[in-house]
């Protein structure tokens, strides 16, 4: 019952969420949104689970005084000032002083890392070891000569070279994976609906 | 009948029936199946870990099980079952870092049940799957603090990552771990290719389940997708031709 119950509900709510897509009667509709409504509850309950573990792992490694325990105070004391703040007053000082003084410059400094991390990514792996990495380099360096200014004033025809790369072998390519990867998901609802897979229960 | 999804209704027809045949099918001869090297690598690299006595990092991405991108998280999630049990049987460690709230208990009930299967329940511990954060770069931060700290031998990534994907990838190249890749995303794919030891390009990811388990029926699934694969590509050549000599009866139909 433990794993068959889950599946039986997977089973039905898929084919109810495929239906209430493909046909038009009110009643369909009007499970489809509840159940979508439903969904957006127990998401909030599984969010309180999560925070339980998070609030558990770290106090333990603060109770036990592991190295660099401090990094687990910093987030709980972080926490639990952000959601009373936040929970007393949204539109307050203190919520939108975390929020904008501090949450949004981070998360843009840390998308400013991607840059230079995807330049050491480069320089480590573009080597001509074989036919397929000699391809890539040298597809590579002309799409990022091609895309950058400095590439037209070597060459004018960088950016035309870059274009018809683009627009040929890499969409083709692109589209290729894009088609098989749709098909997939189609495989697995399909698997999941008819409790096939069972990944989400654990277990083989 | 909704306007503009006949043609889709169709489409998922073809599949289903394809699929459920090729299951039939294959009960009584397996379907053979390309050898996948990124699948093949996680065996490797949790006999890297274990020999190293550094523990795996798994981690399945920002990707919800209620979005678009479920499939992958699916796919992940049966991936991390089976890196679980290596991991219980090598008698190594695994941290798996999870994003979404919803996806949180779904892991910690999958690793259970991989000590259970590996008959080691005494080893898992619920503290090694975490709850990070949902907002990307927090949740970046944290796997870039575990890697790092942690000093992972092995990184999996394996469901839909995205800006934060060659972060991770390089904080775990820094510290000298195996990274092993998956997703069907097109958007990230370039930079972990560049990054990662091994990648799981696209629908690799979705099969993977049937590849490592050899089961029959999942096995000839995937023989019913690769026959869905070649209809989609007979309309293509098919629209293709049609539209280059100026009808378009099939492009309309399809938007049926």
């Amino acid at each position: 019952m433990r794993r068959e119950l889950p599946m039986a509900v997977a089973c039905i709510v898929g084919l109810l969420m495929l239906a209430e897509y493909f046909f038009s009667p009110v009643t369909l509709k009007t499970w489809g949104s509840e159940i979508q409504n439903w969904s957006v509850i127990i998401a909030a309950f599984a969010l309180g689970l999560a925070a339980v573990g998070l609030i558990r792992v770290h106090a333990r490694r603060v109770i036990e005084k592991r190295p660099e325990s401090y990094n687990s105070v910093l987030l709980l004391a972080a926490m639990v000032i952000t959601a009373v703040s936040g929970i007393a007053a949204r539109q307050g000082p203190v919520f939108k002083f975390i929020f904008e003084r501090m949450m949004t410059p981070l998360g843009a400094a840390f998308y400013a890392m991607v840059a230079y991390h995807l330049f050491s990514a480069a320089y480590r792996t573009f080597r001509a070891r074989s036919g397929e990495a000699a391809a890539l380099l040298v597809a590579g360096v002309i799409v990022m000569l091609g895309r950058a200014p400095i590439g037209e004033a070597i060459w004018s025809q960088f950016p035309v070279i870059a274009d018809w790369i683009m627009k040929w072998p890499n969409l083709a390519g692109s589209r290729g994976v894009l088609v098989g990867a749709a098909v997939g998901t189609v495989g697995v609802g399909i698997r999941v609906i008819l409790g096939i897979d069972r990944s989400y229960l654990g277990g083989e | 009948m909704q306007p503009g999804r006949v043609s889709s209704l169709l489409a998922l027809l073809f599949v289903t029936f394809a699929v459920l045949y090729f299951m039939q099918r294959s009960r009584k001869k397996l379907p053979s199946i390309r050898r996948i090297s990124g699948l093949d690598a996680i065996e490797e690299a949790i006999g890297r870990a274990t020999e190293m006595d550094r523990p795996v990092f798994y981690t399945t991405g920002m990707a919800d099980i209620t979005g678009s991108y479920a499939a992958n998280i699916f796919a992940g999630l049966e991936l991390l079952g089976y890196t679980t049990r290596l991991v219980a049987r090598n008698d190594a460690d695994i941290i798996v870092g999870i994003s979404q709230p919803n996806v949180y208990p779904l892991a910690v009930r999958v690793v259970e049940e991989g000590y259970l299967q590996a008959n080691r329940p005494e080893a898992f511990n619920q503290d090694s799957v975490r709850f990070l954060s949902p907002t990307q770069f927090a949740y970046a931060s944290a796997c870039l603090g575990i890697i790092q700290r942690e000093k992972a031998a092995a990184t999996l990534m394996l469901g839909h990552f995205m800006a934060e994907a060659i972060l991770l990838a390089e904080a775990s190249a820094q510290v000298g771990s195996i990274t092993i890749a998956g997703m069907t995303s097109m958007a990230q794919l370039p930079f972990l290719v560049a990054a990662c030891d091994y990648m799981i390009i696209g629908d690799e990811l979705l099969a993977a389940g049937a590849y490592l388990a050899r089961d029959p029926v999942k096995l000839g699934s995937i023989a019913g997708q690769d026959w869905a694969k070649l209809l989609a590509v007979a309309l293509i050549l098919i629209g293709s031709l049609m539209v280059t000599i100026g009808d378009k009866s099939l492009f309309t139909l399809l938007n049926k």
